[in-house]
């Protein structure tokens, strides 16, 4: 069996940046870390499949010989829907998280005892959401900024 | 019908599952959908162990490819006896489930979510119990640990959310070592069929054989909360609702030992290069049981305690399987079905324990023999079972692996024989404190101010709410559901003879390597 150094040494790279950052401590990273070591194993099952070829359609005149295998292409396939899956998963638990930390003990009463205390779920949304606005606003105005400086001459500074 | 059963009985709860999503407003609808499907799951798979029991293992080409272009469903014995268990076990907390949902409005169990998740939970460990290929035993276990996650985090609140992102974190790890063994058994003997495997893993070098071997049973061994990768269980399940962490403490644990018992038994037999791994295994099994009941010896957090005695006893299974001899096997089978019922039936009791008491700690409950004595009851007979006092099923099952022991010998054996048995008196003191405590003690002790070294040196839950709890009915359905369980658990004891003669055609049949793959594989696919 041979295998492409290349594919190797990416592999390599893919799993040791994936096991660092998994090891922060916060779960964003721990989930760039998941995504890496994920990719990484799909990259090894592609390499195990040994040596790069036609694509394998059987027609005439073609030496099967010089097909790739195809089987491991179609474990990789399943691979990375499921990891898709988990990973969209993870994401709305990290976005759960994220706002629970941001309300903290007042999370867990907002979803159980909304009706209760309306008025200050009310306050904690309004608040909670005016932040977000100043935050999409920030990051919509280095949108602005950064690709197109020549249209606004005033942010190259 | 053994063309049809074996995909039947995986089909089932996922149209099941689609039907229940689709119904999601009619909250009645769904009910009956998930356990008229989980009853059908449950004849299927009764029928099926009949056949396979009397006719040998039933062996379905998926799709009519033959077999090693293509996913082979195998049932054996071993299969179909853990897809009997597993059903019955579902069908009892879906029961369980069900009642505490009706008691509380749905909050904690939103019904819309749960019915369909658990049938997918249902999918997957269907999918894992039949499969005779390697990389669809992947997707079994993604199909199920998905679900689990879901499960777990349940109503998204803050002490979910933690100990669902550690379990979570948890599982993608051992899924990826999973999938990276997958791919160098491939590299290795070019299949992912586990019959082929089995054929072809003789001809490779022993160190490949080892690190192939090691890799598949460290992806295992996260997932059955072996000693060294067993810190995330305790963390993580007790949180969920009880009938959740029911669910999870009797199958998923299980789920990994299944398939360590067909690593060892199936892939790497001992006598094939680099299959003999008896020896750390027993040593492996060894801390699994010590180290997890010293941990459950100090907790005061009675589902927290229950998590540590989960882990405790996947020890002894181990230890069966790390004998790998004829009764061994058969001892670690009757383990395995005794384990994932009574382990269940404790957490449902003790969801029961929380209703009437308004709490799950130790230092807190009191005086539940008078004022639940039913509930006493269904807490004592799997306390007693588990603790292996006889003639209940976990005196038996431990009894048979320690014949087991003796039989093989070694001073490494009786090395681990010491610990089991003394796991074993560890537990039944850990179960006799809750029982002293929370039904024993009057509320007039604690009032007066109870002392104890007893309960002085107890941990409590670092997660615990301390908010009171304002569910105090206890549903019917709910005591119906545990006391079926129980007469299960007290079953496995009666009928523990015709039950060991079934574990021993399983444990033969498990330990004809030759026979099965000569079942599986046709002629032409063979290496000759």
């Amino acid at each position: 069996m041979s295998a492409s150094l290349t594919l190797i040494i990416v592999m390599a790279v893919l799993y040791a940046a994936g096991v660092y950052v998994l090891l922060e401590r916060s779960l964003t990273r721990v989930i760039i870390g998941l995504m890496l070591i994920g990719n990484a194993t799909n990259l090894l099952i592609l390499i195990m499949s040994g040596r790069s070829g036609r694509a394998p359609i059987m027609e005439d005149g073609v030496d099967p010989a010089t097909f790739s295998d195809p089987l491991p292409q179609a474990l990789i396939l399943t691979a990375i829907v499921i990891n898709f899956g988990v990973t969209a998963f993870l994401l709305a638990l990290l976005y759960r998280s994220w706002w629970l930390a941001r309300l903290g003990d007042q999370g867990d009463t907002l979803v159980r005892e909304h009706e209760e205390d309306r008025e200050l779920a009310g306050e904690i949304f309004v608040s909670a959401s005016a932040e977000g606005e100043a935050i999409v606003e920030a990051v919509g105005a280095s949108d602005e900024l950064s690709p197109a400086p020549e249209a606004e001459p005033g942010g190259e500074a | 019908m053994t063309r049809v059963l074996p995909p039947l009985v995986v089909l089932l709860p996922l149209l099941g599952a689609a039907l229940a999503l689709a119904m999601g407003r009619y909250k009645k609808f769904q009910v009956a959908i998930s356990t008229a499907t989980l009853s059908l799951m449950t004849l299927a798979a009764a029928w099926l162990l009949y056949y396979v029991d009397r006719n040998g293992a039933a062996i379905v080409e998926v799709g009519a490819w033959q077999t090693p272009y293509g996913i082979t469903l195998v049932v054996d014995r071993l299969s179909a006896i853990m897809l009997v268990v597993s059903c019955i076990v579902l069908l009892g907390v879906l029961v369980y489930a069900v009642g505490q949902g009706i008691a509380d409005g749905n909050r904690e169990t939103p019904l819309t979510i749960f019915h369909p998740t658990y049938l997918m939970l249902s999918a997957g460990l269907a999918v894992a119990f039949t499969t005779g290929d390697l990389f669809n035993l992947f997707v079994g276990f993604e199909i199920l640990l998905a679900a689990s996650y879901v499960l777990l985090t349940l109503g998204g609140t803050g002490s979910r959310i933690r100990a669902g992102v550690t379990y979570i974190v948890v599982s993608l790890v051992s899924s990826t070592f999973f999938l990276a063994a997958i791919a160098m058994v491939y590299g290795a003997t070019g299949t992912v069929n586990m019959a082929q495997v089995a054929e072809r893993i003789g001809d490779l070098p022993p160190s490949t054989a080892l690190l192939l071997h090691v890799m598949l049973l460290l992806g295992f061994a996260i997932k059955a909360a072996l000693f060294p990768m067993s810190f995330w269980l305790p963390d993580s399940y007790p949180t969920a609702p009880a009938p959740v962490t029911a669910v999870f403490a009797g199958l998923l644990t299980k789920v990994g030992v299944y398939a360590i018992i067909r690593t060892e038994t199936l892939l790497f037999p001992d006598d094939a290069p680099g299959g003999d791994l008896r020896v750390p295994l027993m040593w492996v099994a060894l801390l699994t049981m010590v180290i997890g009941i010293l941990g459950a010896s100090v907790q005061a957090d009675i589902k927290r305690l229950l998590s540590f005695t989960l882990v405790s006893h996947i020890g002894y299974m181990i230890f069966g399987i790390a004998l790998s001899s004829q009764l061994g096997l058969n001892a670690t089978v009757y383990y395995v079905v005794h384990h994932i019922t009574v382990q269940t039936t404790l957490f449902l009791a003790v969801g029961l324990v929380e209703r009437v008491g308004e709490s799950t700690s130790i230092s807190k409950l009191s005086g539940l023999l008078k004022a639940a004595p039913l509930v006493a009851v269904l807490f004592f007979i799997p306390a007693l079972n588990l603790g292996g006092i006889p003639p209940f099923s976990g005196f038996v099952g431990k009894a048979g692996l320690l014949v087991a022991g003796a039989q093989v010998g070694g001073w490494v054996v009786w090395v681990v024989i010491a610990g089991a048995v003394l796991t074993s008196l560890l537990t039944l003191y850990t179960l006799m404190r809750v029982w002293n405590m929370v039904f024993w003690r009057s509320r007039k002790e604690v009032n007066e101010g109870y002392e104890s070294f007893l309960i002085n040196t107890l941990v409590e839950n670092p997660d615990a709410d301390d908010e009171p709890r304002t569910q105090s009915t206890t549903p019917r359905l709910m005591v119906a559901a545990t006391t079926a369980m129980v007469a299960v658990t007290v079953g496995l004891t009666l009928f523990a003879g015709p039950l060991f003669g079934l574990g021993d055609r399983t444990a033969q049949e498990i330990g004809d390597r030759e026979a099965r793959i000569a079942d599986v594989l046709p002629e032409e696919a063979r290496d000759g």
